[in-house]
Order: C-alpha cells, then sequence, then structure tokens
C-alpha cells in the first residue's frame, strides 16, 4: 500500500538531487535551469499528495499556480543567459566569475 | 458586495497593474521614444498608489485590517505603512534613473514598466495573510528584479549579475516553496489563521522542517548571513540605480514578509525559530562588518553594509514582541533613506568623460573639489555607522532598546560590539574624502532629480529627521499593533 509518506520521500529525494545539481554541477548553466526545474516540481509533489491526502483542494489549486510560475521562471531564465552568451561567448559555470571577493 | 469591497481594499495594487499594462502597451507601440512620458506616468502611478495608501492608513476603520478576495489579502495598517515606504523608494530610485543611462544611451521605457510591476508584486506580499498569495507576491517581484539587474546589455558584468540573481534567486524561491509545501501538509491549511489555529496543539517534526525551510528561502532575499553569498556580486554588477532598488524596496519588502510570518502564522512557536533569527542576526553584522573592510569597489562595500543593516533589523525580529516590530519600521525608514542616499552618490560619482567611477580610492579630496557632495556622502556614512547627532543613531537605538526589554540584553551587547567594526569602513570612506590628496575624477553633476533625492534623503539623515520621531514611532507603532493584533 502506498501511503503519503512514500510520495514525501520521493519529493525530499528530488529536492535534494536538484540543490546537488545546483551547486556540484561545475559544467554548464542549462544543467542548473533544469535542477531548478526538479526542485520546483519536487514541491508540486508534495502539495498534490497532501492534498490528496488531506482531502483539500487548497494544495492543487497552489500546485496549479507553481507550474504557471515555473513556466515564467524558464522564460526569463533562458532570456538572461541568452544575453549573457552574447557577451561571452560561453556558458561554463566555471567562467562565470568576471566579479570575485 | 464582497467583491466590491475586496476591490477597494486591494485598489493600490489594482491602479499599479493597470497602469503598468497600458504602459507596457506604450512601449509596444511607440517604442524607445516613449521612455521619457513612459518614466513620468509611471512616477505618476506610484503616486497615486502611495496616496491611496495613506487613505487607507490614516482611516481608522481600515487600522486593524480588511480582508479581502476571501481571507488571502488583508489591507491593515503594518500592509499600509510597509507599501508607502516600498513605493516611496521606488519613486525615488525611478526619477533618478533616466540620467544614469544618458551616457550610453540605454535607457528603454522597459525599464520603468519593470519596476511597475516590481513595485505591485511587493505590495502584494506585504498585504499577503496566505502562503499563495505570498508566493505569487514574491515571484513578480523577483521576475522584474532578475530582467532589471541585467538590463545594461552591452555590460558584461551586469548580465554575470542577472544570471547570478536568478540562479540564486530561483533556488531560494525553491527553498521557500517546499517549505511552503511541508507546512501546507502538516497544517492542513495554507491560510496564516489556519496555520495558526493548527499550530497551537503543538509542532510536529515535519511543520518544523517546514518553518525552517521558509525562514531559510527569506535569509535569501534578505541576504541574511549564511545566505547572503550573492549579494556583493549582484551589487556590483547591476547598473547602479538598479542597485539602489535592490538596496531599499525589495528589501524592505522582503523582511516585512518575514515579520509577518514569523510573528502571525508561526508566531505561537516563537521557540523553534527565535534561535535561527539570533544567529542570523549576529552573523549578519559580523559578516557584513569584516566583509566590507577589505573591498576597493564603493558598490560591494555598500553591499556588505547592507548585509550588516539587515543584521540589526532581524535583533528586533529576535525579540519577537510588538516594540520590536515597532522598532524594526523604524530602523527601515531610516534604512531605505540612508541607503538611498548613498547610492545616488554613487551615480554622481562619474570622471570627465561622464564614466562611472566605482573605486573608493577615486574618492580622495572629494571634500575640495565638491563640498556638497562630500558633506551628503560623509552624513549617510556616519549615519549608517550610527553615530549620535544623525539619524541612524536612532534606528539602532530603538532595535536595542526592544531586545533589551525582551531580556535579550547579550544580544544586544553583541550587536552594539559588533557594530564598533562597522564603524571603521565607514569612517575609511569620510577620512578619504576629507583628508587624502585629491584624485579629481568626480566631474560635477547637474541634475535636478538626483540633488532633489540626495537633498531629502540628507535632511531625514540629518539632525532635523528627529523632528519625525513623534509621527515616526506613532504610525510605526499602529502598524505594530495592527501585526500583533490577531494573536
Amino acid at each position: 500500500m502506498i501511503g503519503v509518506e512514500h510520495y514525501v520521500v520521493v519529493s525530499a529525494i528530488l529536492f535534494v538531487l536538484g540543490v546537488l545539481g545546483i551547486f556540484l554541477n561545475r559544467k554548464n548553466v542549462i544543467v542548473i535551469l533544469m535542477a531548478i526545474e526538479l526542485i520546483l516540481l519536487s514541491v508540486n509533489i508534495n502539495l498534490v499528495a497532501f492534498s490528496a491526502f488531506l482531502g483539500d483542494l487548497t494544495g492543487q489549486v497552489f500546485a496549479m499556480l507553481v507550474l504557471t510560475v515555473a513556466a515564467g521562471e524558464a522564460a526569463i531564465g533562458l532570456a538572461i543567459l541568452v544575453i549573457y552568451f552574447r557577451g561571452r561567448g560561453t556558458i561554463a559555470v566555471d567562467d562565470v566569475t568576471r566579479m570575485k571577493g | 458586495m464582497d467583491i466590491v469591497n475586496s476591490l477597494a481594499l486591494s485598489s493600490p495594487e489594482i491602479l499599479l497593474t493597470i497602469s503598468g499594462l497600458i504602459l507596457l502597451m506604450v512601449c509596444a507601440f511607440v517604442g524607445d521614444k516613449a521612455a521619457r512620458i513612459v518614466t513620468i506616468l509611471a512616477v505618476a502611478a506610484l503616486f497615486g498608489a502611495t496616496a491611496i495608501t495613506a487613505d487607507f492608513l490614516t482611516n481608522p476603520a481600515f487600522e486593524l485590517g480588511g480582508d479581502a478576495w476571501a481571507g488571502i489579502y488583508r489591507m491593515d495598517a503594518f500592509g499600509s505603512f510597509s507599501k508607502i515606504l516600498i513605493y516611496l523608494a521606488a519613486i525615488g530610485c525611478l526619477i533618478v534613473t533616466p540620467k544614469f543611462f544618458d551616457a550610453t544611451g540605454e535607457y528603454r521605457p522597459e525599464y520603468p514598466v519593470l519596476m511597475l510591476f516590481g513595485a505591485v508584486g511587493m505590495g502584494l506580499m506585504v498585504s499577503a495573510v496566505d502562503l499563495m498569495t505570498l508566493y505569487m507576491g514574491l515571484e513578480l517581484t523577483s521576475l522584474a528584479s532578475y530582467v532589471l539587474a541585467s538590463f545594461t546589455r552591452s555590460d558584461d558584468r551586469s548580465a554575470e549579475a542577472g544570471l547570478k540573481y536568478f540562479v540564486l534567486g530561483a533556488l531560494a524561491s525553491g527553498i521557500l516553496l517546499y517549505g511552503m509545501s511541508l507546512v501546507y501538509g502538516f497544517t492542513g491549511s495554507t491560510n496564516y489563521i489556519g496555520i495558526r489555529v493548527a499550530l497551537q496543539d503543538g509542532l510536529s517534526t515535519g511543520a518544523l522542517f517546514g518553518i525552517v525551510f521558509v525562514l531559510a528561502g527569506m535569509a535569501f532575499k534578505i541576504a541574511a548571513v549564511p545566505f547572503h553569498m550573492w549579494t556583493p556580486d549582484v551589487y556590483e554588477g547591476a547598473p547602479t540605480p538598479v542597485t539602489a532598488f535592490f538596496a531599499t524596496a525589495p528589501k524592505v519588502a522582503a523582511i516585512v514578509i518575514m515579520m509577518r510570518i514569523a510573528l502571525d502564522p508561526f508566531g505561537g512557536q516563537s521557540d523553534a525559530w527565535q534561535q535561527i533569527v539570533i544567529f542570523a542576526a549576529l552573523a549578519s553584522i559580523v559578516v557584513g562588518a569584516l566583509g566590507a573592510i577589505s573591498q576597493d569597489n564603493i558598490k560591494r562595500l555598500l553591499a556588505y553594509s547592507s548585509i550588516n543593516n539587515v543584521g540589526f533589523i532581524l535583533i528586533g525580529l529576535a525579540a519577537a514582541t510588538e516594540a520590536g516590530a515597532a522598532a524594526m519600521l523604524v530602523y527601515l525608514t531610516i534604512y531605505v533613506a540612508m541607503s538611498l542616499g548613498s547610492f545616488v552618490v554613487v551615480m554622481m560619482m562619474r570622471d570627465a568623460d561622464g564614466k562611472q567611477v566605482e573605486e573608493i580610492s577615486k574618492l580622495g579630496g572629494l571634500s575640495r573639489s565638491q563640498p556638497w557632495l562630500a558633506l551628503c556622502m560623509a552624513m549617510m556614512m556616519l549615519s549608517l555607522a550610527g553615530i549620535p547627532p544623525l539619524f541612524g543613531f536612532w534606528g539602532k537605538l530603538v532595535v536595542f532598546q526592544a531586545a533589551v526589554q525582551a531580556d535579550m540584553v547579550l544580544l544586544a551587547a553583541l550587536g552594539i560590539a559588533a557594530s564598533v567594526i562597522g564603524a571603521f569602513y565607514y569612517l575609511k570612506i569620510v577620512k578619504i574624502m576629507y583628508f587624502d590628496e585629491p584624485a579629481g575624477v568626480v566631474a560635477p553633476s547637474h541634475d535636478t532629480a538626483r540633488w532633489a533625492v540626495l537633498a531629502v534623503t540628507a535632511l531625514i539623515v540629518s539632525p532635523l529627521g528627529y523632528l519625525l520621531i513623534v509621527p515616526l514611532g506613532a504610525l510605526a507603532s499602529r502598524a505594530a499593533a495592527a501585526l500583533f493584533f490577531i494573536i
């Protein structure tokens, strides 16, 4: 029998993978965008699972809101990435170091 | 009837949203020529929203708040006080902007529109009494800010600042959201009242994790240690007027929602979060003070200074009392004036070719070449250091007073001791301006808007600011009383 705790565990694993994806990744910024999506989707699993478990629709409404915002966030992230690529000609994470201190 | 009431209560946001959408159409159809008129109209819309909000703040009928939209939005004295502060800060940042981009010719009409949408988001989040409204407002502000940070397309640093701000801001939103989902799951509600009622019977481990994640996400947004590492890079890379905006309006909004969420839904469980806030406050004060010492770029220095100030503001939250909340609002008001003034001075630092100068050493001998500018900067710096005749001292005093009243004498003592370290680099700037050999790079500036903003902020910061103590204190206490009313 799969209960709400299984969903919470899956979502926690996805969340941790997303955070690690941001910090351990040294290759390119697109991977970071994917990691951010992963975090938001782990939140959605949580919300929908809790919503079903509690028999309360609020969580599902919240999940729809998160999906919409995630789309907007990805669009803006890619737009900034394009500006960055035009100026620098690379999107490797190790090169994002013009400012340091 | 209910919908009419809701519309009336959220009228500042509605006014700003409609103006933003109309001005966006103007941008699309008229193009870059419209930049000037769009800026003027955006400032007018912000003034209109300020006037409406001021009406709500002074009207006793709304002092303790009216709920709108089925209890996801509340217009109370606390929200309207913060909103006025946010709108005024946005106006200040907006009117000094067009001149800044003159040298490069990169000013476009999207800029004021983005600022308006940012202001809508901030208004929404300070009035939010539901996690969903809070998240929507926060994202609206953040999305506008990411674009503003990377606004100068010709400058590599600006794009890099935008990218860093985006990645870390999105991570912060993700952490905050994960916390919200846990809070929802373990309390069964996203509404502040519902969460508060559910937490009264004790705190489950899941809800505790939720509270910690929510506060960590907020700490990212207000740039408190240990989540501050993005601040210096973003402040340095973003165009200076945008940096001034980041240091004032969104920071006020983020601190205000942190207060509301910590004291309203999680207010019954203050033991769970007080330790975290105390740690963040002390660590921010120390890291902000030590980090600033070795900086040679003035914008990076001001970034560390803002981290340092957030630490002092959090001391008021650590007290978790009504007096502490009122003290935070007073400090925030003074902080907005001080940091807006400092950034306007930074905007005016240009060499003879009109190029922006950011090195601290280039300030040398400013007192001889431009005595008024040097005087204003010296006042801002001494006030940030909290030296008595200036108004910045009052902000620190009320915050420490609130901490002592809440029996946190040790916290107050450590805070005062650490603020002495901070005084070092503020005084260093004053010394460079008044006693070093002239570097002679700062060309005179004749922009009325900038001098006007600088004059107003300098007046507030000057000893004349003490005339504001009574009205400001009364408004802040009313706002704090409204925040604590439900409790």
